[in-house]
């Protein structure tokens, strides 16, 4: 029986679809058997940022209104054997599926998966409670912007009067150095001791998350980019795992490390 | 003569701060209206010019009820030019007594309240946590926080103009105290690295923060030893 993990921030563009993607992907490529759920019904997203839109059949909501079996539904990865995704409706709203259907559906996943991941839609309505309906964990990602912040607290609130889910685990994403170090941006520690709740990971603001979505191809995949290593990394604290966190700081040349190697501040 | 052998249910003394009336607590009611009636329409009461005199009612371990509190009040004030001030018993009911409690006792909580939780309590809140931005404490009496204070905190709720808030952490969005209210300044301002406390100053007009060592002296009542 495996874990589900809901993954939700409460303000949106914040990149809970984008993290979703890339933690499953890392999590497929340590070979565990891994379910994306997406439940952004009518703005669904996760199919277009895993490249699996044109293979949709059915959907979330065929299978809650019994048009078809569940194992139908699921759209296998191209690259992955172990990945599976089950995409929203585009069609309908959120309130097509309830809360216990949903649990229904993710207790069923449970059973053949190690991994279901739930993308949250953004919103604490209808969207947010389904969302959280079947989930045993659950991730909160924020940016380091003030705003969403605030939201990643609300949604924290809530989570913890969920009596099913675990302590919420955070991610900080898009943090962008040159600005944390003007003080022009929340720093990490700064983050955490406001939301005081565990760091699972951080990632930093990279050009390439975006080429690489708009590609259908999770940066998890390129192992030569910062933030592919750092999804990889939070894949591999869920496994278990104790990975330092990645250094943000840019590395300067062999000439700066041989100064520090040395203790020389530049 | 049958007057002499009755029992005095009400004794009347003259103080300073007016008239003090003793009533007897074990007589039935009828008997105790009967009485005040008469002693106040003979000699005892002396018609002053106008000048209500200040009656203070001492009913000892007698229970008045509503509506026979307004019966004793309306019998002394038509009688003569008397005002009751305070009516004083030894005995409250049990929700009387229970409300009392709740309105003095110190509530303690572990928890952070994030955006948009609200924390309620009557009595004073002890808050082991803290308060986030959007987040709102609210009681009765005083607040003390032991973590940092970045929402909104509501002493006095109900009117207590004397109650305190005191955080670990002072960087509170507003402060509330009974009927005032004071809100962060538009820029930002580094913080004390100490904890501090807000209370409503002398001139009554505005909350004032300052350090927590002050209330020793403003507020004495805190101290319940």
């Amino acid at each position: 029986m495996g874990d589900a993990i809901v993954i939700t921030s409460g303000k949106g563009g914040v990149g809970k679809t984008t993290t979703t993607a890339n933690i499953g992907t890392a999590l497929a490529l340590s070979g565990k058997k891994v379910c994306l759920v997406d439940t952004d019904i009518g703005l669904r997203n996760l199919d277009v940022v895993m490249g699996l839109e044109n293979r949709i059949i059915y959907d979330l909501v065929d299978v809650v209104e019994g048009r078809c079996r569940l194992n139908q539904a699921l759209i296998k990865d191209k690259r992955f054997e172990c990945l599976f995704l089950l995409p929203a409706a585009q069609t309908k709203d959120k309130s097509a599926v309830q809360p216990d259907q949903m649990k229904k559906i993710i207790t069923e996943l449970k059973q053949d998966y190690d991994y279901v991941l739930i993308d949250c839609p953004a919103g604490i309505e209808q969207g947010f409670k389904n969302a959280v309906a079947g989930a045993d964990k659950s991730i909160v990602v924020t940016t380091p912007e003030t705003s969403s912040v605030r939201d990643a607290d609300r949604i924290i609130g809530l989570l913890e009067q969920e009596e099913s889910i675990e302590s919420p685990k955070l991610i900080v994403n898009r943090i962008r150095n040159h600005m944390v170090q003007n003080g022009e941006m929340l720093d990490v520690d700064e983050i955490v001791s406001i939301l005081a709740i565990d760091l699972l990971g951080i990632v930093g603001d990279d050009d390439n998350v975006i080429r690489a979505s708009n590609k259908g191809e999770p940066i998890a995949l390129d192992p030569s980019t910062k933030s592919s290593i750092a999804y990889r990394n939070i894949a591999r604290r869920i496994l278990g795992e104790s990975v330092p966190l990645l250094s943000l700081q840019e590395d300067r040349g062999v000439f700066s490390k041989v100064k520090k190697f040395f203790g020389i501040r530049s | 003569m049958a007057m002499a052998q009755k029992q005095h249910y009400v004794v009347i003394k003259g103080t300073k701060e007016g008239l003090n009336l003793v009533l007897d607590d074990t007589c039935s009611f009828q008997d105790l209206l009967g009485e005040i009636k008469e002693k106040l329409s003979t000699q005892h009461v002396k018609n002053t010019d106008g000048q209500s005199i200040t009656v203070h009612l001492k009913i000892g371990n007698r229970y008045l009820t509503e509506s026979q509190e307004k019966q004793i009040r309306s019998l002394i004030q038509n009688n003569k030019s008397l005002a009751v001030e305070t009516i004083e018993s030894n005995v409250i009911t049990k929700k009387q007594a229970d409300e009392e409690r709740k309105n003095t006792q110190i509530v303690s909580v572990s928890k952070i309240i994030r955006s948009g939780q609200v924390l309620e309590i009557q009595g004073d809140l002890l808050l082991v946590g803290d308060v986030n931005p959007g987040g709102t404490v609210k009681a009765t009496g005083n607040i003390f926080i032991m973590g940092s204070l970045k929402g909104i905190a509501h002493a006095g709720a109900n009117g207590n103009r004397d109650a305190v808030v005191s955080a670990s952490v002072m960087e509170p969005s507003q402060l509330r105290i009974a009927d005032l209210v004071r809100r962060a300044p538009d820029q930002q301002v580094s913080h004390k690295e100490e904890t501090e406390c807000a209370f409503i100053g002398e001139n009554q007009e505005e909350i004032v923060v300052d350090r927590v060592q002050v209330l020793t002296k403003i507020r004495p009542n805190l101290t319940r030893l």
